[in-house]
């Protein structure tokens, strides 16, 4: 009796199980920092298809592109597009899509000073450790106006290995040779400065939390946790706030080569803000699955053009109108 | 078979390590362990700082925790209070151990960080000019530092290090307690001079297993020890320990960072192994020198 009764419980959870698997599933993994992006285009697509469900984990650039390599995922995302021996490495093929992008911002904590312009040598100067007060000459000659404290600079900084980290330092080591010599580019350096936080939510509590904080953090996170953030000097000389506008600026502004790998790493325009970079999502060139391709073209499909409008509430920059041209152009090519 | 199959479990697991480390153990050799740059993008890898961080920050905890837990063990194995009231004070502290270790890192960052920054800023001020703790409290005073880590591993300690105190002192046979009343010794005579010297190994015990317990703790550390890879000699500084040096850097590295993150694993497994070896033994000696008086 009692064996009846639990085979029957455990075929109707089978049957259950059974039932839900005849949803298309699209698994991906990859970068944090567009997760809430992408995970916000998987509710938003399952509403209008509800035979599709998409399912992408935030495990970091490194992992998202280890995952996609292996082919245990459909599709990849990384801050930072492959390079040329990775792709190799990816026995399908690989096609790069640009689906959203960040700025970064330098978020500060200083009561009474609403605005703030920050030099390129002010810039590269606080992360090296050179200037470490607030009313060093370096920041107060930009910005004449203001009351700056004779405050300790407090500087934060990426505890772990993060796409956020690679886009900043590359910024500032294009800017400042001292910067390239002494630090340089990769997703976790040392600094010589500074107390590391982890993920962008750990840098912005820092920035938070002590008068005389500054972090760098994606655009989306300082908006959201309404933290000052800092006008930046672009390399025409101008000074740039942070937000859309500027954002879109900078990636209209760049020529995407054949592969859609680009790094705006020193943007030339007068309006351009000057630490933007795109986040790519990964496709394999082949999948074998016909029904499985067609649901995951279909959902990039949405992300490039209906999804784009998301973007903004969310903090990230909406791709520019020759940008999403391109991306549909190589999403194309996935057959 | 259970046995067999967990210690299978564990040497496995010591291979896998030890073969991924190798590339970087090939490299650096003991140089990893003497070096004090961590620098991923020039792929110079050198453990010094994040083993300093661990020890320190560990031996900071037992520094608190130590006279807290030992001070709670006696209260619990005496009969200051009556039976019922000791037995809620017992379960409480060892309710502390059943906090997960995020939990404890977000109560450390709204509570602890804000009054240490006040202690810190304090201890710049008062100590500026005393030739030791000049260097112990130096600034600038970050919220994120040694101090805090060490504050919170603390309390996450306390709990290991009160159950097995407390134990031993029970374990004291009531003989030893009854003969020195009979000498007319005072309670806090017969506590100091008899119940505690016999149970110190099992007090020693117990540190030890807290101590191995604190060097093997990451979450909570990692979100408040302020993750950097400089050696400084300030309480007052953000440090690093090896626990954190991985949770924080594994998922993204490639190439010979895995592999010098794999030999910082290695080191911190062989650590926290014989400590943790080397407390089980002491605990093992006590228990055979208390079961023979009678």
């Amino acid at each position: 009796m009692n064996f009846t009764k639990l085979v029957l419980v455990v075929g109707s959870a089978v049957a259950g199980i059974a039932s839900q698997s005849s949803a298309q599933q699209l698994s991906g993994a990859g970068a944090t920092f567009p997760a809430p992006l992408y995970q916000r285009w998987g509710v938003e697509y399952n509403k209008a298809h509800p035979d599709v469900q998409v399912n992408y984990q935030s495990v970091g650039s490194g992992a998202g592109v280890k995952n996609f390599t292996a082919g245990v995922v459909d599709f990849g995302a990384s801050d930072a597009a492959m390079s040329d021996a990775e792709i190799a490495k990816v026995a399908k093929g690989a096609v790069m899509i640009p689906a959203t992008a960040g700025e970064i911002v330098y978020a500060y904590n200083l009561p009474g000073v609403p605005s703030l312009n920050l030099s390129r040598e002010a810039m590269a100067g606080i992360y090296l450790g050179t200037i470490t007060k607030w009313n060093d000459p370096a920041i107060a000659k930009a910005n004449p106006g203001a009351k700056l404290p004779d405050l300790a600079i407090q500087v934060a900084y990426r505890s772990d290995g993060s796409g956020t980290t690679y886009v900043f330092t590359q910024h500032l080591s294009a800017i400042s040779k001292d910067f390239n010599d002494k630090i340089g580019t990769d997703k976790s350096v040392t600094f010589p400065v500074g107390v590391g936080g982890k993920g962008n939510e750990g840098v912005t509590a820092l920035v938070k939390q002590s008068p005389g904080a500054v972090g760098y953090v994606e655009y989306g996170y300082a908006k959201g946790n309404g933290l000052s953030m800092a006008n930046l000097e672009n390399k025409s000389g101008k000074f740039v706030a942070p937000g859309i506008q500027s954002g879109v600026s900078t990636l209209a502004n760049v020529k995407l080569p054949e592969n859609l790998r680009i790094w705006p790493v020193d943007p030339e325009g007068a309006t351009d803000y000057p630490i933007a970079s795109f986040t790519w999502l990964l496709l394999y060139k082949k999948y074998d699955d016909a029904a499985k391709l067609k649901a995951l073209k279909d959902f990039v499909a949405y992300g490039l053009t209906a999804g784009q409008s998301l973007s903004e509430e969310l903090g990230y920059i909406p791709l520019p109108a020759p940008v999403v041209e391109k991306a549909q152009a190589a999403l194309a090519t996935v057959q | 078979m259970a046995s067999a199959a967990a210690v299978a479990t564990l040497g496995l697991i010591v291979y896998e390590i030890v073969f991924g480390a190798w590339p970087a153990i090939q490299k650096f050799g003991l140089g990893f362990l003497t070096s004090s740059s961590w620098v991923p993008n020039r792929e110079v890898f050198g453990v010094l700082p994040f083993i300093v961080g661990t020890a320190a920050s560990s031996l900071i905890a037992i520094l608190f925790a130590f006279p807290l837990g030992l001070a709670i063990a006696i209260f619990l194995s005496e009969n200051f209070l009556p039976l019922p009231a000791r037995q809620a004070v017992r379960f409480v502290v060892e309710m502390l151990a059943a906090i997960p270790s995020v939990v404890y890192g977000l109560w450390g960052i709204f509570v602890v960080i804000p009054l240490v920054k006040i202690f810190g800023a304090w201890a710049v001020s008062v100590f500026h000019g005393v030739p030791v703790l000049e260097t112990l409290f130096a600034p600038p005073a970050y919220g994120n530092s040694m101090l805090t880590a060490s504050i919170v591993l603390a309390l996450m300690i306390l709990p290991t290090l009160t159950a097995i105190s407390r134990n031993s002192l029970t374990a004291v046979p009531k003989t030893l307690r009854e003969g020195a009343y009979a000498l007319g010794a005072t309670r806090w005579e017969a506590i100091l001079g008899v119940i505690l010297p016999t149970a110190a190994p099992g007090v020693v015990a117990a540190t030890i297993l807290a101590l191995g317990r604190a060097m093997g703790e990451t979450m909570a550390v990692a979100m408040l020890i302020g993750n950097s890879s400089r050696l400084s000699w300030s309480l007052l500084s953000p440090g690093g320990t090896l626990a954190g040096l991985l949770a924080n850097q594994f998922g993204e590295a490639e190439g010979m960072q895995v592999s010098s993150l794999m030999f910082a694993a290695l080191i911190l497994v062989v650590i926290t192994l014989l400590v943790n070896l080397l407390g089980e033994a002491v605990l093992r000696y006590t228990q055979k020198q208390t079961a023979g008086i009678n």
